[in-house]
């Protein structure tokens, strides 16, 4: 066998001649093909990967400045002339002093407190309370309001300031960039410089962010992401009570009663094209059906609950059909055996045994429908500020409300880029929902999951 | 909201029955739970169904019914001659709906008494301030006609709102007392229930068919309408998208599916190539170490929310090609306007694509059978050559089903292009020109203020049907392909 191969003389010269140790043109070109092909290969995996660490460091990188904000830190003497007039601590007259009322207090305490740092300025005193936020005045009001026996007395706040305070901050403004800005100037930011550096001016780790309320186009500073993510859990609440028992109660049927005739194929069909219809499709039938004929109100989160649960539907009754179908069938055999009907099977033992699986299916469709956007722009999630949170269930189900992806879209959609920071920190919350849920999915896997 | 109450009414019911039918099916047995035809929790069951089933069903008819049958009776009432000429029934029902909503918000807040709100005359008040203060926005006066045709759509909805609690109740009553009376220690409980629950299953099975019913109705029945107002020689064959709210709209689909078509090649140009050599490389070549990090990585791709993609495409990837290819950018020429064109949102749609390329195609190149690949190695065949010429030809038909699975997400993928791609609908063959998409347009002619008796909201609704019309064909041929090809094997 050995001497066959290797044996020359007498045997036909090789095709391509030389030493077999040697390697033929023809055999360096195979391999270096060889290596091309599986070099190919290799850089679409990196290409793949480097596009997924672009895409996860743009967004780390430019999400994580909304969970800072900056704040000035405050001493204001809520002057008793100018908050109530009267000084008989009133109420009703209280609340007739509107944010505008509230201005010149601001504007007195920028000034002491400039005047007590010693910080020279040529800055007019409404260029120096434009440096703070717009919602200033709302919140030194609903204070008041809140305490009205602090009139006449000075009191510490810890103000927002503009977007454009916190910008330069951040990095995000510079002094090139605001040339052409009506809304801060370079003195401003050199008053800026000499506040920080006083401690009176400081970034810090921005609550409101995740808890907050979504605010107007003026004031990005003040935008956060909870109202909205209230709306998204009331929507994840429909889905999770509607698309788990329906799901569930499918499968069952499909995979353990249902004859072989035209009614199952038909349904067959039906699921798995269900799973591949355009999202935005959903939308719109939500908007025809629910919206339009039901007069369901727009915007409320049970409509969008609906129409993910009719989309996220087709993905839990697969993977519940896929973990009933593990169960073996001497589980079933033996219930039988024992006395049990065919319903007491299924649901005292067959079940319980695919409980795992069906769970991890139907957070894996949670964390889709969690993510969705098309279909809730269609039935008016977006375009309004959700300023309230919900107080009831009936609230929460019912009165117009954001969901965390449409919340980022509108974001996005601003023209302020200050709000874009916002986006992407709206996004790194959604995530860590996302990967949250995943991993609870991927443990609870492979904790309960049985070979039989 | 009294249906919440009504629902809450049921479930107490129900939970009272499961406790009643059992309590006394134990009592006719007296007391041995030995002598009953079914274990006892069957005979609650059978009540609790019994009193929840039947009145739960009729309520969600009801809700669904009551709409279309007031629509019906009330818009028989507004004569001929009411309807303004540019105008139409349509417009007229949707103000007569927002009056009544305005007189309910209205009596609800205490500005006018039931009395008076069943009786105002138009012209009296001003009924349009009124509204305003409740915020209702009418954008006229309230005619004669509509108010009186809203106070008659009123009282209908009324009287249907309580005829609707009083049958409910009812059902539910005497479901309950039906089911309570025959409950009895040779009843043959089990049997009853299991046929109820199998009954359910079979309703929720169906609810896959009633979706997709609902899909197409509704998206036909708006279709309809709007080939009434708009011809649809203009829709399948026009040239041009020049939607105007003031009538005269050329509403063509053809711009559209270019920018579509183009937009989902792109994608497919950057997700084919990166998603089929990946998969080769990871089923081929792959250690097991490398396989099981790099699949679950790339498979990160296909769980990030379109969203996140397209603002990936609007702040990062559109920025990026502008500094490129736009004004005063790195290659010093001036091929882009915006950030927004068919290259922004294709290169980030192919992103999104590769996992869904990838895995698909890594199956069914591991569906091919090891002795395929022996039979070349043993020839003599290298690695690459065994793929190309055995490998890939046999699972050809497979991957081609893959890629016209991902060509079907690419055309129905929404936030992308609604982010990227920008809105401006024409034939171009430049990448760097941004335009739009059908998914786009159905998101813009349906948000923001939408009348749905012009054709330029309606078309919505016949661009979604084409949308899922093609995304089904592709589909159901992707399917077919693989699920054709799978035989072979097996």
């Amino acid at each position: 066998m050995t001497d066959l191969s290797q044996n020359p003389a007498g045997a036909a010269p090789r095709k391509h001649g030389g030493s077999l140790l040697e390697k033929s043109p023809h055999t360096k070109k195979r391999n270096a093909a060889e290596t091309r092909f599986k070099a190919y290969g290799i850089a679409a995996i990196t290409a793949g990967l480097i596009m997924l660490l672009v895409l996860v460091t743009t967004i780390v990188g430019k999400g994580t400045g909304a969970f800072q904000q900056t704040f000035v830190t405050l001493n204001v003497e809520l002057l008793e002339a100018k908050l109530d007039k009267k000084g008989n601590r009133d109420l009703a007259d209280i609340k007739k002093v509107t944010t505008f009322g509230y201005a010149p207090i601001i504007k007195g305490a920028m000034e002491a407190a400039i005047e007590d740092l010693g910080i020279e300025t040529s800055l007019k005193s409404k260029e120096l309370a434009g440096i703070l936020s717009k919602d200033v005045a709302a919140q030194l009001r609903d204070y008041v309001i809140a305490n009205p026996d602090q009139i006449g007395q000075t009191v510490e706040f810890r103000f927002l300031a503009s977007s454009r305070v916190d910008g330069y901050l951040k990095g995000r403004v510079t002094r090139d960039s605001i040339v052409n800005d009506k809304n801060i100037s370079a003195e401003q930011l050199d008053l800026v410089d000499s506040l920080a550096a006083a401690g009176v001016l400081e970034k810090t780790f921005n609550l409101d962010f995740i808890f907050g309320a979504d605010a107007s186009d003026a004031r990005p500073e003040a935008a956060g992401i909870g109202v909205s993510m209230l709306g998204s859990l009331f929507m994840m609440l429909v889905v999770l009570a509607l698309a788990l028992p329906i799901g569930v109660a499918a499968s069952i049927y499909l995979e353990e009663f249902a004859p072989q005739n035209w009614l199952t194929d038909m349904i067959e069909v039906n699921i798995s094209n269900l799973a591949a219809v355009p999202s935005i499709v959903f939308g719109i039938l939500g908007l025809a059906v629910f919206i339009n004929y039901m007069h369901l109100p727009t915007s409320a989160p049970l409509v969008g609950g609906l129409v993910l649960t009719l989309m996220t539907l087709p993905t839990i009754i697969i993977s519940t059909r896929a973990s009933l179908k593990s169960v073996p069938p001497s589980i079933r055999d033996a219930a039988l055996g024992v006395g049990a009907s065919k319903m007491q099977a299924v649901f005292h033992h067959v079940l319980p045994l695919a409980a795992p699986g069906i769970l991890t299916g139907t957070i894996i469709g949670l964390a889709q429908a969690l993510g969705e956007t098309a279909p809730l722009l269609l039935i008016g999630m977006v375009g309004f500020i959700a300023s309230n949170a919900p107080e009831t269930l009936a609230d929460g189900l019912l009165a117009p409300n954001s969901a965390m992806p449409a919340q980022i879209y509108e974001w996005a959609k601003r023209a302020d880029p200050a709000f874009y920071e916002r986006a992407w920190g709206g996004i790194i919350i959604l995530l860590l929902f996302l990967v949250t849920m995943n991993t609870l999915a991927v443990i609870l896997r492979r904790r309960f999951e049985r070979r039989w | 909201m009294p249906t919440f109450w009504l629902v809450a009414l049921l479930i107490a019911l129900a939970a009272a029955g499961f406790y009643g039918g059992r309590r006394r099916a134990i009592a006719t047995a007296a007391g041995n739970v030995k002598n009953l035809h079914s274990l006892p929790s069957y005979y609650g069951y059978h009540v609790a169904l019994s009193a929840f089933v039947p009145a739960i069903a009729a309520l969600l008819v009801w809700l669904l019914a009551q709409p279309m049958f007031i629509e019906t009776r009330v818009s028989g009432m507004i004569p001929a001659a009411a309807v303004p000429e540019s105008s139409s029934i349509g417009l007229v029902m949707s103000d007569v709906r927002r009056v009544a909503e305005g007189l309910d918000l209205a009596v609800e807040q205490g500005l006018l008494s039931t009395r008076e709100a069943r009786n105002a005359v138009a012209g009296e008040q001003d009924l349009r301030a009124l509204m305003g203060e409740v915020g209702v926005a009418l954008g006229s006066e309230v005619r004669p006609e509509v108010l009186k045709t809203a106070q008659a759509y009123r009282n209908l909805s009324h009287a249907g709102r309580t005829a609707m609690t009083v049958v409910v109740t009812l059902l539910a009553l005497g479901g309950f007392a039906s089911a309570y009376v025959r409950t009895h220690k040779d009843f043959r409980a089990r049997n009853v229930v299991e046929r109820a629950v199998l009954a359910l299953l079979v309703l929720a099975a169906s609810l896959a068919i009633l979706t997709t019913v609902g899909i197409v109705l509704s998206m036909l029945f708006e279709t309809r309408n709007f080939f009434g107002l708009h011809s649809w020689t203009d829709f399948f064959f026009g040239s041009t998208w020049a939607p105007n709210f003031r009538g005269g709209s050329e509403l063509s689909i053809l711009p559209l599916l270019w920018g579509t078509l183009y937009i989902s090649f792109i994608a497919l140009l950057v997700a084919v190539p990166v998603g089929l050599f990946a998969a080769i490389y990871l089923s081929e070549y792959a250690s097991g170490t490398v396989r099981a990090f790099a699949k679950p990585l790339l498979e990160i791709l296909a769980g990030i929310p379109t969203i996140v993609y397209g603002l990936f495409a609007l702040l990062t990837v559109g920025p990026a090609l502008a500094d490129l290819f736009g004004k005063g950018g790195l290659l010093g020429v001036e091929w882009m306007a915006g950030a927004t064109s068919v290259l922004t949102a294709g290169l980030v749609m192919g992103i999104m694509l590769i996992p869904f390329v990838s895995s698909l195609s890594d199956d069914i190149i591991n569906a091919e059978p090891q002795a395929m690949r022996d039979g070349s190695l043993g020839l003599g065949a290298t690695k690459s050559e065994t793929v190309r010429q055995v490998v890939m030809p046999a699972a050809l038909p497979g991957i081609v089903g893959a890629v016209l699975l991902a060509a079907s997400r690419a055309i129905g993928e929404t936030m992308i292009v609604v982010m990227g791609a920008g809105a401006i609908a024409k034939f171009s063959a430049n990448p760097l020109e941004s335009m739009t998409t059908i998914t786009t347009r159905i998101v813009s002619q349906l948000t923001g203020d939408t009348d749905f008796a012009s054709p330029e909201t309606l078309v919505a609704f016949a661009l979604g049907l084409t949308l899922f019309v093609l995304t089904l064909g592709l589909n159901v041929l992707a399917l077919y392909i693989v699920r054709k090809y799978r035989e072979q094997y097996e």
